[in-house]
């Protein structure tokens, strides 16, 4: 066996280290190290509790909006203020304005450029995603800054700014739209549904939503020539790579649904194993077994969880702790969001092949063709002159819990305050599910065990096939440990 | 000119920022300006080994070194050691790294308040000893000391903001790239003075609630915010409603003040961010440059002279009454 220690690795938010061990070409062990440590969770304690509104977005840059919107979540719970529709509506807009461009940023600036290093200069497909998807070179993304630019300039309306907004607040929104805004917002949407229907899909946001199953996929895939549409060109170098054998993890997938809104989450909550389970928020603890900190006991809920980084503790190896729901390991994104909410393309591939690099691909790009006629609709419902924020004070002592979804995944905020500060903060991120290290009964994380047997190169320096798992989840190192 | 980006004690916002840059083609910009991005953790090919040969060759001089950019604060915990932060794949804390390459470089900016003055990072308890690169909170000196020049003689160069705007990015990058930024052009705490020889509340839209001292007294009001909501958009230095956020907006025009964040230590202001300490009813942080019995007169006279509308606007979340219609051909 012999051992590879990958990092700095790049093309993921923050730092990552991989250690791999290998033998006969394939991975036989991984572990995932978060190297960076900030300790939000200290600065937050005796803070106002309002203040956790100008910390947690920047806990993460690409996460902003979601962090900011886990926090008022978790605020609002706390002091039971009940949020007006239209303060519904724009915080789903701000959230999901972030987690598109993320999906979009991920696609095309994180993921695609792998296609394009030298190592795959002799396949068929070489050349265009050399053209279109090298690092900063490439036409995609002289084509994709601009859009995503100009999408995201509804935080400017929205949200003053992204990242780091502090519009999203625990009653609604600050920002009160006008009538004019609200048509130039919409204007923005339309612009945005035309790149992507021109340049992403080549076809409709409807068309790419209602596939249904793997033969519509391939049937959609080939109506048309290969190069029509960056998704359709993704599906035939996923097929030419067998993408859907790499990175299969434990297939055990967790949401927390999404987008709240006056008629109820867009996408519902809940754990799927081959069948839907309620979330049950109680069932979720920490492990802090093999991460570099102290406290006791060793599995925490995050109700009563502790951050004492002790960086000499034996075994630990890692600053992430390992969240399990019901003592299992979980996948979270867009895959899990999906399979989750039911929806029947994502259903399907899930039961034919799990949870893999190229499903987890197909999910993200299927949300934004979901998501954004919600998003135009959302737009049309807000109601000019009516409220967007509703108003309550903290009571001195409370609890509170935020559980949204961000681009890459499950996002949880526990809130407990004390005479009128705050006495703790926990926050449980995406990627401190999908890069959790083992517990304590040595079970690997979600990444650890996708990583087994992927196939390793001779003189390979950092296999391509670990990269293309590890960016696969979309990883957000930043709110892994916080 | 060869430019390397390290992310360290941040969220990495500053680089979201950027990519938000209104320029038609942000790559293409850097490109024209003879700009060569030989590593960046969000944006490169290179990773791990490929990515380690750029950082040695940097810190061994085999590569010149033109533009080190380092986004988050620079990590001296636990016990001066670094290892809050080792840079993976390598073994070594990243403000090893950091002191190591900018000692080659011709210019070292730090993009964003954490490199500059230690951010976010370093508030509360400051559990990791976080600082900027020459700078700890106000006060010269951080990882790099105080006497720290890069080859070309200037000290760190603050693109202070949480996040930092693209276009003070681009636009520092450009001047140094044109040959047009010298140390005469950085404020007293190392900003550019392109932006932060200017004020947040230069073209406030709320301004004439704050002529009339007419305020806003919870989220989503349209009125002031200096007096009850904590803004700061009077005293903050950055050019934020001048040249605007993502096409429209700035935190005023979100809604929330503005917690001067290109300000060093701004994380911790010693009273909630949301809301306005004062004295005997009179806000402490009175405009910057205004005599405070001035301030105080003039006050007490626009509140008395505020007109119905602004007054009634002002704690409404749409306007209320509209502007009286004038008889045409106005004088």
């Amino acid at each position: 066996v012999t051992r590879l220690v990958v990092g700095p690795f790049n093309r993921v938010e923050g730092d990552l280290e991989v250690t791999l061990d290998i033998a006969d070409g394939v991975v036989q062990a991984a572990y995932a190290n978060s190297p960076l440590f900030r300790g939000f969770e200290q600065i937050l304690q005796g803070k106002d509790p309002l203040d956790a509104l100008v910390f947690v977005p920047r806990v993460c840059g690409i996460c902003s909006v979601s962090q900011s919107c886990a926090a008022a979540a978790a605020l609002a719970d706390a002091n039971g203020v009940v949020l007006p529709p239209n303060g519904q509506l724009a915080t789903a807009l701000i959230l999901a304005n972030e987690n598109l461009a993320d999906h979009l940023s991920h696609f095309y600036l994180f993921f695609m450029p792998d296609f394009a290093r030298e190592a795959y200069c002799g396949r068929p497909w070489f050349e265009h995603a050399l053209r279109r998807f090298e690092a900063m070179q490439g036409e995609a993304a002289r084509e994709v800054l601009p859009a995503r630019a100009a999408f995201l300039e509804l935080m400017g309306f929205l949200a003053g700014k992204w990242p780091h907004t502090l519009a999203i607040q625990p009653g609604g929104s600050s920002r009160p739209v006008t009538a004019s805004e609200k048509i130039r917002v919409y204007a923005l949407l339309r612009q945005f549904r035309g790149f992507l229907e021109s340049v992403l899909f080549g076809d409709s946001l409807e068309a790419v939503a209602a596939l249904d199953s793997e033969a519509a996929l391939r049937a959609w895939r080939d109506a048309r020539p290969v190069q029509a549409g960056d998704f359709r060109f993704f599906l035939h170098v996923a097929e030419d790579l067998a993408l859907e054998r790499l990175g299969r993890a434990t297939d055990v997938f967790l949401s927390y649904g999404n987008y709240a809104l006056p008629e109820g989450k867009l996408f519902g909550a809940g754990v799927w194993d081959g069948a839907v389970h309620p979330l049950q928020p109680d069932a979720i603890a920490e492990d802090l077994s093999h991460a570099w900190m102290a406290g006791e006991p060793a599995v925490q809920r995050p109700q009563e969880g502790m951050t004492l980084p002790d960086m000499d503790k034996p075994g630990a190896y890692s600053w992430c702790k390992a969240p399990r729901w019901n003592g299992r390991v979980c996948e979270t994104g867009a895959l899990a969001r999906q399979v989750v909410h039911g929806h029947p393309l994502v259903r399907a591939l899930v039961a034919e092949q799990g949870g893999n690099v190229c499903n987890r691909v197909i999910a993200r790009l299927l949300e934004l063709a979901l998501v954004v006629p919600e998003m135009e609709k959302w737009v049309q419902a807000l109601r000019i002159g009516e409220p967007f924020c509703s108003h309550a004070p903290m009571p001195p002592q409370a609890r509170g819990v935020g559980l949204v979804e961000s681009a890459r995944g499950a996002l949880g905020h526990w809130l407990d305050v004390h005479g009128g500060r705050i006495r703790n903060y926990q926050i449980v991120a995406p990627t401190t599910w999908n890069f959790s290290p083992r517990d304590r009964d040595g079970v690997p994380g979600a990444l650890e065990q996708a990583l087994v047997g992927a196939p390793v190169g001779d003189g390979e320096e950092t296999p391509l096939a670990v990269q293309h798992i590890v960016r696969s989840f979309d990883p957000c190192m930043v709110c892994t440990v916080h | 000119m060869n430019l390397v980006w390290l992310q360290s004690g941040g969220c990495g916002g500053c680089t979201m920022s950027l990519l938000c840059s209104e320029a038609r083609d942000l790559f293409g910009l850097l490109d024209d300006a003879g700009i060569r991005v030989q590593w960046h953790p969000s944006l490169s090919e290179h990773t791990a080994q490929e990515a380690l040969r750029v950082l040695e060759d940097c810190a061994s001089g085999a590569m010149p070194l033109d533009l080190l950019c380092v986004e988050g604060a620079l990590l001296r915990g636990p016990n001066g050691t670094g290892r809050f932060h080792m840079l993976s794949g390598t073994g070594k804390p990243m403000i090893e790294w950091v002191c190591g390459l900018a000692a080659r470089s011709r210019y070292t900016l730090a993009i964003g308040s954490c490199a500059a003055y230690g951010g976010i990072t370093a508030a509360g308890v400051n559990p990791t000893s976080a600082c900027g690169l020459q700078y700890d909170g106000d006060a010269r000196g951080g990882l790099l000391g105080s006497s720290y020049r890069s080859d070309a003689g200037l000290s760190v160069i603050n693109v202070a903001g949480c996040p930092t705007h693209p276009g003070w990015i681009t636009d520092t990058l450009l001047a140094l790239s044109l040959g047009s930024l010298t140390e005469a052009d950085l404020d007293p705490v190392g900003r550019p003075r392109f932006y932060a020889d200017q004020l947040v509340h230069h073209g406030c839209p709320r301004n004439e609630y704050y002529e009339f001292k007419a305020s806003a007294e919870k989220p989503s009001d349209q009125g002031c915010m200096m007096e009850n909501m904590g803004c700061k958009g009077t005293q903050a230095h950055a050019d934020c409603n001048t040249r605007l956020w993502n096409g429209a907006g700035s935190c005023v025009r979100g809604g929330y003040a503005c917690i001067s964040c290109t300000e060093p230590g701004f994380e911790d202001p010693g009273h909630p961010f949301a809301s306005t300490p004062k004295i005997a009813g009179i806000p402490i942080g009175l405009p910057s440059d205004m005599p405070k019995a001035w301030f105080v007169a003039l006050a007490a006279l626009s509140k008395s002279a505020t007109p119905r509308r602004v007054r009634e606007n002002a704690t409404a979340d749409h306007t209320v009454v509209a502007p009286a219609l004038r008889k045409t051909r106005l004088k």
